[in-house]
């Protein structure tokens, strides 16, 4: 009876476009996490001196710390449109796979823009 | 702790092929997940050339045809051929559904069959549902009343509370849905699944039920539930069109009203 094998599950599965932005929620959500590490030292150099200050500047400004900015800003609105997304499924609206897939597409279209927009409005300022 | 590995013993390693020796224009490839417990080896995918101008539309079709005149060691269940059994439940193509009504045009290249995912395999494509069928049980599916009932007629149903059940009461319990959820795959242990959780939904709902409280009382709890992510795997795979995740958010929003909230 033990030796039974489990049938493939991942390996074979092929997620419909629902379930990968179920998962990569919950990445956004790490990556939130580990972002407020960040802000956090970002804040703390301000308060320990000016050199501590540059130097998180420096980081955040060059091209890695850059890029991981985009990550965040991208994270911080889809992770924000698709908490909505959830909070509107759990008053039981949006069920009907037709509405899954549109709410998807919207909450991922959304959170380009958000995320295009505060970069022009950031550069721009 | 979830575990996306399979164990060493279930890795799937490649099996036999069994050439057709027809030139048939019209031939399809089966790709088709094999076990058996008689030979002491890991799981293998055999492949099978078959003409489809000999063969049914479904993919039941050509798994029966398979069968009967290529490999009769296959060993699948079936029963219904109509969509209504929910025997043949098994992943085709990459998606959970059942092989009676899922036509073979729809599957792109060769055409990959595996048993239900997640499962402990008994055979080929037959999984032990044991565990699924317990989860069933546990939720009572039948009608549970204190007062009698009345002396001279049947306990009657009003026709609005009759069509709360649609959506519901279709459910064969193919277990399509359960199978394809990546919350039950990781704690099919204590979390209920989409099927039970539907069917649970299907006696709260029943104006006849008087054991509403108790029912979501038993749910009440932070795995048989809410390990519901609404990740809507279930309502993308049910062969019958029904909505689990709908059933299950409907449940969390009762626990949350008899609250006050």
């Amino acid at each position: 009876m033990n030796d039974r094998p489990l049938s493939p599950h991942l390996q074979v599965y092929k997620l419909p476009l629902p379930a990968l932005m179920s998962i990569f929620h919950r990445a956004t959500g790490v990556f939130l996490t580990l972002g407020t590490i960040l802000l956090s030292i970002w804040i703390i150099s301000l308060a320990t001196g000016a050199d501590n200050f540059d130097a998180v500047r420096s980081f955040i400004g060059s091209l890695i710390g850059q890029l991981l900015l985009l990550g965040w800003t991208f994270s911080l609105f889809y992770h924000l449109f698709n908490g909505i997304r959830h909070l509107y499924w759990d008053m039981g609206k949006g069920f009907e796979m037709k509405s899954v897939y549109t709410s998807g597409y919207l909450t991922i279209i959304g959170a380009a823009v958000l995320t295009v927009l505060a970069w022009i409005i950031g550069y721009s300022a | 702790m979830a575990e996306f590995r399979l164990p060493a013993n279930s890795v799937v390693k490649q099996g036999k092929h069994f050439k057709a020796d027809t030139t048939s224009p019209n031939m399809r490839v089966f790709k088709i997940y094999r076990w058996s417990p008689d030979e002491g080896e890991n799981p293998r995918t055999d492949t099978y050339e078959v003409d489809m101008d000999k063969c049914g539309p479904m993919v039941l079709d050509a798994l029966i045809k398979i069968k009967n005149e290529i490999d009769p060691t296959l060993t699948f269940r079936r029963s219904c051929r109509e969509g209504i059994c929910g025997s043949c439940s098994m992943n085709i193509d990459g998606s959970n559904t059942l092989a009676c009504t899922k036509p073979i045009d729809e599957c792109k290249g060769d055409v990959k069959v595996y048993p239900l995912p997640h499962m402990p395999v008994v055979k080929d494509l037959v999984p032990d549902l044991t565990n699924f069928y317990a989860q069933y049980a546990s939720i009572k599916p039948w009608i549970e009343t204190q007062t009698p009932p009345p002396p001279d007629k049947e306990r009657l149903q009003s026709k609005e509370d009759r069509e709360k059940l649609d959506g519901l009461y279709e459910c064969i319990l193919c277990a399509c849905c359960s199978t394809s959820c990546p919350s039950y795959w990781w704690n099919s242990d204590k979390y209920l699944g989409p099927a039970a959780l539907l069917q649970s939904y299907r006696w709260i709902v029943d104006s006849r039920d008087e054991a509403t409280g108790e029912r979501l009382d038993e749910l009440e709890d932070p795995f048989k539930l809410y390990r519901c992510h609404t990740i809507m795997n279930c309502a993308k795979a049910c062969p019958k069109g029904l909505n689990p995740a709908k059933a299950i958010t409907e449940i969390k929003k009762l626990i949350v009203e008899r609250r006050g909230g």
